[in-house]
């Protein structure tokens, strides 16, 4: 920083870099549309739930927040371990590269179980999407995050294989970057989502 | 190395506490404008720090950070209308 002060006539690279977009700009707009897509998702449930509140707060008590806290952990930690992939990456620390995305994936793994563990326990008590609204909002909203999970996971997976045969580096971290985007995601909206659901009263 | 150097370290260590916080305010059975506020605050800044931090939007061009921090504030604000009215 203080050699670029120093010497004007550096080229500007480490500015333009400064101000980069990490990945693919495609990557960025499918992510937008998907994130617009929860926001009206949770907004409906929101307002859906002031037309009736006792019946909102008496079926949100049935939940596992303990669960739905131990997913949280889990897809926090599972982007963290993406991160630290990323910047192995710019490091060209390769081992680190896959390994990191493995770990990134065994979370998500660990969030689907969890998953399903909690759905079972639903469906056993022959709870439905027609039992009440407030479980048709339950069982979709997590559902339809359970898939961008499991869509989460598929990304992790090429990208686990791409950085096996050595594809990321310092040079070409932009595949890999777009895949973590994406997996931040993930874990962006159920951060939204587990107080909305399953605290929030 | 000081590993708090790192702002992904700084970001997961925050995320964690704060879930925790979320978490331990259900078991106490927080509810109300405060419990709601609260929680809706808590969300924001974890998802500031995902924004930020794990997908690296700090340092990108700002259109980009304007979007995706925007998201969090058009959601946040939504939420708590929503929230508003029924407490009324």
């Amino acid at each position: 920083m203080t050699t670029m002060m120093n010497s004007p006539s550096t080229p500007p690279t480490e500015a333009v870099a400064s101000r980069r977009l990490p990945g693919d700009l495609a990557i960025w707009f499918f992510i937008l549309a998907e994130m617009l897509v929860f926001a009206v998702f949770f907004a409906t449930y929101a307002f859906a739930r002031a037309k009736n509140v006792e019946m909102f707060n008496l079926y949100q008590q049935t939940l596992d927040r303990n669960l739905g806290a131990l997913n949280t952990f889990l897809l926090i930690t599972g982007s963290w371990f993406v991160v630290l992939a990323v910047q192995a990456a710019h490091h060209d620390n390769r081992p680190a590269i896959s390994r990191n995305i493995l770990l990134g994936w065994l979370c998500g793994g660990g969030f689907l179980v969890v998953k399903v563990i909690e759905y079972s326990a639903k469906f056993g008590a022959g709870i439905s999407m027609s039992t009440n609204t407030f479980y048709m909002f339950y069982i979709s909203l997590t559902f339809f995050h359970f898939m961008h999970v499991i869509l989460g996971m598929v990304i992790l997976t090429v990208l686990w294989l791409q950085s096996r045969n050595g594809a990321y580096g310092s040079h070409n971290a932009h595949g890999l970057e777009s895949g973590a985007a994406y997996w931040h995601m993930v874990d962006l909206l159920w951060i939204v989502l587990f107080p909305l659901v399953y605290v929030m009263r | 190395m000081n590993p708090l150097k790192n702002s992904a370290h700084r970001a997961w260590i925050v995320l964690v506490v704060a879930t925790t916080i979320t978490w331990y305010l259900g078991e106490v059975g927080a509810a109300g404008t405060s419990a709601i506020v609260a929680m809706l605050a808590i969300a924001f800044v974890k998802g500031r720090l995902v924004i930020l931090d794990f997908m690296e939007l700090r340092e990108a061009p700002r259109l980009w950070r304007i979007l995706l921090e925007g998201w969090l504030i058009l959601v946040s604000s939504l939420i708590l209308l929503a929230y508003w009215i029924s407490l009324k």
